[in-house]
C-alpha cells in the first residue's frame, strides 16, 4: 500500500511537471488569492505594522517548520516538537529565576532542545522504531516533566533584555523573530538543496536500503536530523518564552499538529522522499495570511482552523482529483 | 509454555496485577470489588476507541480525528437532547452512531479513493470536524440541567451490579474478538495491513479494508461521543482534546505496530486497562496528577524499545539495513 500511495504521489506530482507547473507555482497562486481577497475584505490588511504584527504569529512556528520538513523528507516524523518547546521554556525559566545571564539562559534554552532531538534521534535509530510512535511517547514524556517541573506554576522572572527575541525590531517593522526566520531559510535551502547533506536526505527518502548500499550512514544521518529539529525547536522556544514573557507547562500545546499541516502544505511527501524549502516557506506565509486575514474579519480561531483543515485535504486532493478526471477524459 | 510467559499480553497483565497490588498495600480501600469496577468503567471508553484505533493502525494508517469526531457526535447529541427531551435515548444513541460512522466513513474514503495518507486526511478532518463542534454550538457549553433524565441515567444504570457503560465495553470486545479472528473482513485488515503487496495478490482490496477500518473506528467514536457527555455531564468545544494521543498510546502499550499487521484484542484491551490504572492509582497513592502525562509517556518509550527487542528476535532479517525501510 505505502508503495502504491508513494507512486501515486509522485505522479500527481509528475502531472504538474508535465504542463510546467511546479507545487511551488501552485502555492504561489492560492497565497496571492488570499492575500488580494484580503486586502479587498478588510481596510487594515494592508498596512506595514499589522502586516508586521501578523508574522509573530507564526514565525516561531515556521522555524520548527523547516528543519521537520528535512526529517519528514528522510520518512521520519516529530511528533514531539512542542512538548520539546515546552520543556525547552521550564529550563530557561528555571535559569532566569536562578538568576542566570541573558546568554546563559538562551544557551540552556537550546541545549535541551538538543538533548531532547538526541534522545528522539538515539531511540528511534538504536531501536529501529518507528519515529512515530517513539515521538507519540517523547511528547507525552517531555511536556509531561515539564508538569512535574512546574505543575500549576508560572515561571516569569526574566530579566532585562530578554524580551528583545520576541519583541524586538531590527530595522523599522522587521523584527528580530522574523529575521531570524528568513536567515533560517536560507540556511535550510542551502543545505537541503545545495549540499550533499541535503541529497542524502532525498536519497533515504526515495529508498534507506539502496541509499545505504551506497555508502550513506543513514542511522548518523537521521540521528543528525533529530538533533537539528530539537535546536531549532530550542530556538522557537526562546522566541514564545521571550514574547509571552511566560512559562507554562501549556505553552504551545498542539503546536506539532499546525507545524505539520505547514510542512504537508508545502508540498513534503508525507511517505518521504519529496519536497522542497520553497514549497514549505510559501506554505507558512499562506497560512499565516489566512489565520491574519480571518483574524481582521472576526473570524474566530476555531473556525480557521476547519478552513485550514479544509484547505490541507483539498490542496492535496485536487490535483490526485484532477488526474482521476484526466485519465477518464482521455 | 514459554511463548506464554515471554508474550507481551502476559507481560503486561503481570504489571497490572503487580501495579494493582502495590496500590493496594498502600490504600486497602483501592482492591475492593466497588473501586475496581468503577476504575474499570473510568476506561471503559478509552478501551472502546482504542479497539477502533487498532484496526485502523493495524491497516497501517492512523486515526488522529477520533477525539473530534467523539467531540462532535457528543455536542450533536446534547443539543438534540436539550432541545427535544422526550426523544428516545437509545435512539439518539444509535443516531450518534451513524453521525460518527459517517464521519470515520468520509476519513476512509479520501483515504481509499483518493489516496491520500492517512495521517494528513485526519489531521485535517480533526480540526474540520472540532471546528464545526463550534459552528454549531457558537461556543455555547450544554450543561447538566439541561440533559433529560434517561440521558444522564443510562451509561450509568446498574445490571448485575456493573454500570451500563462497563457491559457495552465488554460487549464491544467481545464483538471485536469474534470479528478480528473469526470473520472475513477481520481477516482481510489484519492481510492487508501485514503486506499490502502480497494481499493485493490475494484478492483484497487493500483500500477497501483500510476503509472498513476507518469506518468502524468513526462508528465506535460515535459511541463514545453519546457515553462521555453522559458521563461528564457537559459538552463544549474542547471535549477530549488531545485524547486521540491517550488511545493510541494505549494501542501501542498493548502492542499494536504501528507498521501494521500485527497486534491482538487482548493486548489492546490490557493496553487500555493500563493507562487506566495508572490514572487511578497515582491520587490514591498521593502521587500529584501532574506526574500522569511523563508517567504514560515514559512507559511508551519503554514498551516500544522492548517490543522492538522481541519483534528482532522472532523474525529472520537477512539485511541488516531491511529493518529500517518502512518508517511509517
Amino acid at each position: 500500500m505505502e508503495k502504491i500511495t508513494e507512486q501515486k504521489w509522485q505522479l500527481s506530482k509528475d502531472w504538474f511537471k508535465a504542463i510546467k507547473l511546479p507545487w511551488e507555482f501552485f502555492l504561489i497562486l492560492i497565497t496571492a488569492l488570499v492575500f488580494t481577497l484580503c486586502s479587498f475584505a478588510s481596510p487594515y490588511f494592508l498596512d506595514v505594522w499589522n502586516l508586521s504584527d501578523a508574522t509573530f504569529n507564526f514565525v516561531e512556528k515556521a522555524i520548527v517548520a523547516l528543519p521537520l520538513a528535512m526529517l519528514i523528507i528522510c520518512r521520519d516524523i516529530d511528533l514531539s516538537i512542542a512538548s520539546i518547546i515546552a520543556l525547552s521554556s521550564v529550563a530557561m525559566g528555571f535559569a532566569a529565576q536562578y538568576g542566570l545571564g541573558l546568554e546563559l539562559i538562551v544557551i540552556i534554552g537550546i541545549s535541551v532542545g538538543v538533548l531532547c532531538g538526541l534522545f528522539n534521534g538515539w531511540v528511534v535509530t538504536h531501536f529501529d522504531i518507528p519515529a512515530i510512535v517513539v515521538t507519540i511517547g517523547t511528547m507525552s514524556l517531555f511536556r509531561g516533566i515539564s508538569y512535574i517541573l512546574l505543575g500549576d506554576q508560572v515561571l516569569k522572572d526574566y530579566p532585562d533584555g530578554f524580551e528583545y527575541f520576541g519583541q524586538g525590531y531590527i530595522y523599522w517593522v522587521f523584527s528580530f523573530e522574523f529575521a531570524l526566520f528568513l536567515l533560517a531559510a536560507v540556511f535550510f535551502y542551502a543545505l537541503l538543496h545545495k549540499t550533499n547533506f541535503g541529497r542524502r536526505c532525498y536519497a533515504i527518502g526515495n529508498n534507506p536500503t539502496a541509499a545505504f548500499y551506497s555508502g550513506i550512514n543513514v542511522k548518523r544521518h537521521r540521528l543528525l536530523l533529530f538533533v537539528i529539529v530539537g535546536a531549532l525547536a530550542g530556538v522557537a522556544a526562546v522566541l514564545l518564552t521571550s514574547r509571552l514573557g511566560s512559562t507554562r507547562p501549556t505553552i504551545a500545546l498542539g503546536w506539532e499538529l499546525s507545524i505539520i499541516t505547514m510542512v504537508v502544505l508545502g508540498g513534503v511527501n508525507i511517505m518521504g522522499g519529496a519536497g522542497s524549502i520553497p514549497g514549505v516557506f510559501i506554505a507558512v506565509f499562506l497560512m499565516g495570511i489566512v489565520t491574519f486575514g480571518l483574524g481582521l474579519l472576526n473570524v474566530p480561531g476555531i473556525v480557521m482552523s476547519i478552513i485550514i483543515g479544509g484547505m490541507l485535504i483539498s490542496v492535496i486532493a485536487t490535483p490526485v482529483l484532477i488526474k482521476k478526471f484526466s485519465h477518464r477524459g482521455s | 509454555m514459554k511463548k506464554l510467559f515471554t508474550s507481551r499480553e502476559a507481560l503486561l497483565c503481570l504489571l497490572i496485577l503487580a501495579m494493582l497490588l502495590s496500590v493496594g498495600s498502600v490504600a486497602k480501600d483501592f482492591l475492593s470489588l466497588s473501586n475496581l469496577l468503577s476504575a474499570y468503567n473510568d476506561t471503559s471508553i478509552l478501551i472502546i476507541l482504542a479497539l477502533g484505533q487498532m484496526l485502523v493502525i493495524i491497516t497501517r494508517c492512523i486515526d488522529l480525528s477520533v477525539a473530534a469526531n467523539l467531540a462532535l457526535t457528543g455536542m450533536v447529541v446534547a443539543m438534540l437532547n436539550s432541545s427535544y427531551p422526550d426523544f428516545p435515548v437509545p435512539l439518539l444513541m444509535l443516531f450518534g452512531m451513524l453521525l460518527g460512522l459517517t464521519m470515520g466513513m468520509i476519513n476512509g474514503l479520501l483515504v481509499w479513493k483518493l489516496e491520500i495518507p492517512a495521517i494528513v486526511v485526519t489531521l485535517g478532518t480533526m480540526s474540520i470536524y472540532r471546528g464545526i463542534i463550534f459552528l454549531l454550538s457558537e461556543g455555547a457549553w450544554v450543561n447538566v440541567h439541561e440533559m433529560s433524565e434517561a440521558f444522564m441515567h443510562i451509561p450509568r444504570s446498574l445490571h448485575l451490579g456493573v454500570a451500563l457503560l462497563s457491559w457495552l465495553s465488554i460487549m464491544v470486545v467481545g464483538i471485536f474478538y469474534y470479528f478480528c479472528r473469526y470473520s472475513r473482513s477481520g481477516r482481510e485488515i489484519y492481510a492487508a495491513g501485514n503486506s499490502p503487496t502480497a494481499a493485493f495478490y490475494t484478492g483484497i482490496d487493500v483500500g477497501r479494508s483500510q476503509f472498513i477500518a476507518f469506518s468502524i473506528s468513526g462508528l465506535l467514536a460515535g459511541l463514545c461521543g453519546y457515553l462521555w457527555v453522559s458521563r461528564y455531564a457537559v459538552a463544549y468545544v474542547d471535549v477530549a482534546a488531545g485524547f486521540e494521543l491517550q488511545v493510541i498510546s494505549a494501542c501501542v502499550i498493548g502492542g499494536i505496530s504501528i507498521m501494521g499487521g500485527r497486534g491482538t484484542v487482548t493486548g489492546c484491551v490490557l493496553g487500555a486497562v493500563f493507562i487506566g490504572v495508572i490514572n487511578n492509582s497515582l491520587p490514591v497513592i498521593g502521587v500529584s496528577p501532574f506526574w500522569q502525562m511523563a508517567i504514560s509517556g515514559a512507559v511508551i518509550v519503554l514498551a516500544v524499545i522492548a517490543s522492538s527487542k522481541a519483534e528482532k528476535k522472532s523474525g529472520r532479517i537477512i539485511l541488516k539495513s531491511a529493518a529500517i525501510v518502512p518508517s511509517r
